[in-house]
């Protein structure tokens, strides 16, 4: 059938790097395989389409969307529904859309403090007017209009009803090519994977992570540019936070093979609710487990006090589908 | 009307919800303020339930367990106090009093303790007043 009938893909990026857009292009060859079986209706980083293309497209004619990046300004929920009613299938692809990603970290901060240092108290800015981004403003008799920018980050699932998930920063190729094979079954038999799956490992990365692991307990945290740590032993034993424990396996390890800790791009495993509680937990159990029946406040406060940023570093890409997905406005503390 | 704050406590079964029995069978008096559930061990005590009590509203949230050398499994304890201690620092930096989460080791022979202690972070918390995160809405 394939030929025949041609799947129609659209392609979106909202509050994203671009990376993910990239990460498309790094299947090679098999790109050929997607245009073999799908046409692309629309795809703002490569083609020229404009929204109005997409809203003269009759609804749920796109056979598959696949959507990158979180939903930070209201143009991005404007195209998300947009393209969700126009979609049989959504699909959230990358950590972005999926948690929210790197863009949802700026949900420590609301509008008003973002716009404040972007746009005001950065050394290098010169705004004497104090002028930021408005959504209406006139400029010669003519009224110019700029989408608004939400007070906080949101994954695309808060938007809007999701289908499938490609997690990671950005996802890995062999994953891609399975949302390939997934969308040529598709085209050929018309057959889904249940809706919610996640295109990914059922298991944390320990599962797949090649290093020798012995019993894990740590006393000291230590930081990527602090030593060189051998490449055999596992990288938490060694000191470093890896967040492999508590993180969707998928992604074949690549850090790990580069000698890098896991930062968690691929979110929690179907099991778990809140990421960044899921890896607290995890490192906080492991930490220095000796003497510990006679470990004084202090000592304890002295090894707690070396993880510096437990927000940063346990929702690096998940803190706007967290529990509690932002920093209260009314801060009791700072 | 007078602020009365929501406690989520847990209790481990061996220590601290036997310290609550006694309290109660010893006729002490502590606010009502505390719902208590009983796990069978600190160490099973995921922080998700604790972010998640305080997603939903609780205004304080209570953990009790064995002394330090008393688990009935070994390191449970130690392995909840160095949780706690790290999910303080993330409430401070969500901006949320990490006053409002204690933990306690309080023994099954602690009734009186248990009911000091429970006294204590309820005045605590009715100073401290309701969770910022009740103000806005919460979800789930």
């Amino acid at each position: 059938m394939a030929g025949e009938k041609k799947v129609k893909l659209a392609f979106y990026w909202a509050a994203t790097c671009g990376g993910c857009d990239v990460a498309t292009l790094d299947i090679e060859e098999r790109i050929l395989d997607v245009a073999a079986i799908a046409d692309i209706v629309f795809w703002p980083v490569a083609m020229d389409f404009k929204y109005e293309d997409v809203e003269k497209l009759e609804d749920g004619s796109v056979d598959v969307c696949i959507f990158n990046g979180a939903v930070r300004l209201s143009e991005h929920e404007e195209v998300a529904k947009l393209l969700r009613r126009k979609s049989k299938v959504m699909v959230a692809f990358g950590s972005c859309a999926c948690f929210g990603g790197i863009p949802g970290l700026a949900n420590v901060a609301d509008k008003e403090q973002i716009f404040n240092i972007a746009y005001k108290e950065t050394v290098s800015t010169e705004n004497p007017e104090g002028v930021t981004p408005q959504t209406e403003s006139e400029v010669d008799g003519k009224k110019l209009t700029l989408p608004a920018f939400f007070d906080e980050v949101f994954p695309l699932d808060r938007v809007v009803d999701v289908d499938y998930y490609v997690p990671g920063c950005p996802p890995a190729v062999e994953r891609i090519n399975d949302l390939v094979g997934i969308v040529a079954k598709y085209a050929e038999t018309g057959e889904l994977p249940p809706k919610g799956t996640v295109i990914a490992s059922e298991k944390t990365l320990c599962d797949e992570c090649p290093r020798k692991r012995e019993e894990k307990r740590i006393k000291e945290i230590r930081r990527p540019q602090d030593f060189m740590p051998d490449l055999e032993t596992c990288l938490l034993e060694q000191g470093l936070i890896c967040l492999g424990p508590a993180t969707r396996g998928g992604c074949g390890a690549r850090c790990i093979k580069a000698n890098m800790p896991c930062r968690g791009c691929y979110g929690p495993t179907a099991a778990v609710r809140d990421h960044g509680a899921s890896a607290l937990s995890a490192i906080a159990s492991v930490l220095g487990l000796d003497e510990e029946a006679e470990m004084t406040e202090e000592q304890l406060t002295a090894l707690i006090d070396q993880i510096k940023d437990p927000l940063g570093t346990f929702y690096r890409f998940t803190l706007p589908s967290a529990l509690i997905n932002k920093v209260v406005r009314k801060k009791e503390v700072e | 009307m007078s602020f009365e704050p929501k406690i989520i406590g847990f209790a481990c079964n061996w220590c601290t919800y036997a310290g609550a029995d006694l309290a109660g069978t010893s006729r002490l008096k502590y606010p009502p303020n505390i719902r208590l559930i009983r796990v069978m061990c600190t160490g099973r005590i995921d922080p998700e339930f604790i972010l998640a009590a305080f997603a939903r509203g609780a205004d304080g949230v209570f953990i009790g367990g064995c002394h330090p050398g008393d688990c009935h499994y070994m390191a449970g304890n130690y392995k909840a106090k160095r949780r706690v201690e790290l999910l303080k620092r993330l409430l401070a930096q969500l901006g949320i009093s990490p006053e409002r989460l204690r933990m306690e080791f309080i023994s099954a022979a602690e009734g009186a303790k248990f009911a000091e202690v429970i006294t204590e972070f309820t005045e605590k918390l009715k100073e401290l007043g309701p969770s910022p995160l009740k103000a806005e809405g919460g979800k789930e």
